[in-house]
């Protein structure tokens, strides 16, 4: 079905369609249509729709829905984000699917409601205390705000915690033609099962989520715990045993998690631009322009951003190319670009735009031939 | 034992100091659970939750139930997210005095006002047990705690006057001596349809005792028995407002710091 509407509107009809029926949040531009579509659109599915008191209580409610069985979620901006992520921290620990959508706005702090900045990158990777991964996309276009909604929906159910989904103020207010698939697969939540609420005692692996009021007597807790949910605050083997689950879930599936576009990507590219968010909209029309001008150059879109996809920057797969320089434009002082730094044995340069204004296409033209 | 069933008998004993009020409670709770069996009550359509903190223990890891040990101060709102999506459940959140009105001051007085329906019972020990008996803002004036050396000079809170004014629609305080009344005021909540609330005074001998002996009684069971010396049961729920107890302003003056010990106990409003 193809429909002209906001970003933000079609991230709600996405959640709909993946089954989320709850939905806690409090108010903050630029995301706050999200919850005022899911306050129209949850009552009719029979869905619950709330407005809590701040953002904290917000994701508190969240987690809550989600152990009472229902598919969940929030959404918010960088200074509601910073309260959640007391919650977000409980969500991991306790490995809790639901979706949390980030419409970044620019900051620090209040900075400019209105104005647009991928400036949360960091704050959701490392936000929380202690040690995990998680998983963020980023989405582009208004019909992704829909589709990638529902996959962050997809991906909390199989590996258990929450999945953000960051959006730009730029995406989030973007209004354009989206498709709005009814093709797209939806994971269910899994069910009643017999197996340890909190990983597999086999292999660690991650185990169907339960729900209160099946008859389970479920012990869930935010302090370290072992299988069954039984509080362990004292064993090293426990802690080593939790923590490495938290991570290695989501690590040793980087290939089934990790999504990326590549465009003008072939043996001759010299020069790569990796772009993510609205920026790569700028990207792809810069390098659309460059090859035109017989300037070599390509980009690669980043759909994921956490886990961060190593593997395509790894030497093994780099190292034949001929790609000797690598761009990476954000609208913030410089986040994804370290993660590239790490692994791309190649010239790493920047372009960092912080003054609420989206980076364009001829300012990328003018990086890709300076350099 | 009758409250076996209601157990995870493989956690226990309990972590509770000697001394400690807040076992007493527990099997307070239990008792209501299974005296109000023939009212529909059951323990495995129950959801406990609670905070951080030594009253967050009483369900968990204890109860034989679904239990939710959550973020400090934040119960209430993991609470009202189970209780929406499943409303056949019946939601306790159990959890103490600086969690509910402390941090956690800004979820109790909405969810209060929302009138939604949970039961929210406070171990009120008036000071932070578990950290090391740092003063609370239920600490009466004057006592001594880690951080207030020469005696607390700030007035508490009354708790139930607190969520009386958010909107709760039952308001309960006992102690653990009262156990009777307590047992009492449990179950009448768990009937109540709407947000319902119970102070509950639990002695911390370790950290509250220690320090004043003087005003909170010598020994553990000094500290019980000092609860049935100081409390006052209200003869009608309107003293709520016009009696100066522990844990209040006292009126007309209103910010002056009340020294005297007196527990108003009893149910404040029955709606």
């Amino acid at each position: 079905m193809k429909k002209f509407l906001q970003g933000n509107e079609a991230c709600a009809l996405g959640a709909i369609y993946a089954g989320c029926r709850f939905y806690a949040g409090y108010p903050i531009t630029p995301s706050s249509e999200i919850m005022e579509r899911m306050a129209v659109e949850l009552p009719k599915v029979d869905g619950v729709f709330i407005q809590m008191e701040d953002e904290i209580a917000s994701m508190g409610a969240v987690v809550g829905a989600a152990w009472a069985g229902a598919k969940a979620m929030t959404a918010t901006s960088g200074p509601g984000l910073t309260l959640m992520l007391e919650n977000i921290g409980y969500a991991i620990m306790t490995e809790t699917p639901c979706v949390v959508v980030d419409i970044q706005r620019a900051g620090p702090s209040t900075g400019q409601a209105t104005k647009p900045a991928s400036g949360d990158i960091m704050q959701v990777r490392w936000g929380a205390s202690g040690d995990y991964e998680i998983i963020a996309l980023s989405p582009w276009s208004v019909t992704e705000m829909y589709e990638m909604t529902i996959q962050a929906f997809n991906l909390s159910e199989t590996y258990r915690l929450p999945v953000f989904l960051m959006a730009d103020e730029a995406v989030g207010h973007l209004r354009e033609s989206a498709i709005l698939s009814k093709d797209i697969s939806v994971i269910p939540r899994s069910g009643k099962t017999d197996l340890p609420p909190f990983g597999n005692p086999q292999d660690n692996s991650v185990t169907p989520m339960p729900a209160f009021g099946q008859g389970r007597k479920l012990s869930v807790t935010g302090s370290t715990h072992d299988h069954w949910g039984y509080r362990k605050t004292q064993s090293p083997e426990v802690q080593a045993k939790s923590v490495s689950r938290f991570c290695n879930k989501i690590l040793q599936h980087l290939g089934k998690i990790c999504s990326y576009e590549k465009y003008f990507v072939s043996e001759d590219t010299e020069i790569l631009v990796i772009a993510y968010g609205f920026t790569a909209r700028s990207a792809l029309k810069a390098v659309e322009v460059a090859r035109q001008k017989s300037i070599k150059a390509g980009l690669i879109r980043l759909k994921t951003l956490w886990p961060f996809p190593y593997m395509l920057f790894h030497p093994e797969c780099f190292g034949t190319s001929n790609i000797s320089k690598i761009i990476v434009p954000e609208m913030n002082q410089g986040q994804i670009i370290r993660e590239v730094q790490r692994v791309a044995d190649r010239d790493v340069f920047s372009y960092n735009k912080s003054d609420g204004t989206v980076i364009t296409a001829l300012e990328i033209i003018e990086k890709i031939e300076q350099i | 034992m009758i409250l076996d069933k209601y157990l995870r008998s493989e956690v226990f004993p309990t972590p509770f100091c000697q001394g400690c009020g807040h076992g007493i409670l527990m099997q307070a709770i239990l008792r209501a659970v299974d005296e109000s069996a023939s009212d529909g009550i059951d323990i495995d359509k129950m959801a406990f939750v609670s905070g951080i903190g030594c009253a967050a223990w009483i369900p968990s890891p204890h109860f034989a139930a679904d239990t939710l040990h959550t973020t400090h101060g934040r119960p209430i709102a993991f609470a009202t997210g189970i209780k929406l999506v499943n409303p056949s459940l019946k939601v306790v959140v159990v959890s103490g005095d600086g969690d509910l009105s402390a941090i956690g001051g800004n979820h109790l007085i909405h969810s209060a006002r929302r009138n939604l329906e949970l039961t929210v019972i406070c171990a009120n020990n008036s000071i932070y047990g578990m950290t090391g008996g740092q003063v609370a803002p239920t600490t009466p004036c004057g006592i001594k705690t880690a951080t207030t050396q020469q005696g607390s000079t700030e007035p508490p809170f009354d708790l139930c006057r607190l969520v009386w004014g958010a909107g709760a629609t039952y308001i309960a305080r006992s102690t653990v001596y009262h156990i009777r009344e307590l047992i009492k005021y449990l179950k009448n909540a768990f009937l109540h349809q709407g947000f319902s609330f119970i102070d509950v005074i639990s002695p911390c001998y370790t950290h509250f005792g220690r320090r004043n002996p003087q005003r909170a009684g010598a020994t553990p069971s000094e500290m019980v028995l000092n609860l049935k010396n100081i409390a006052i049961h209200a003869k009608s729920p309107q003293e709520l407002f016009t009696f100066p107890s522990v844990g209040t302003l006292s009126p007309p003056s209103g910010r002056t710091c009340n020294q005297k010990d007196r527990i108003l106990i009893g149910e404040f409003t029955t709606i």
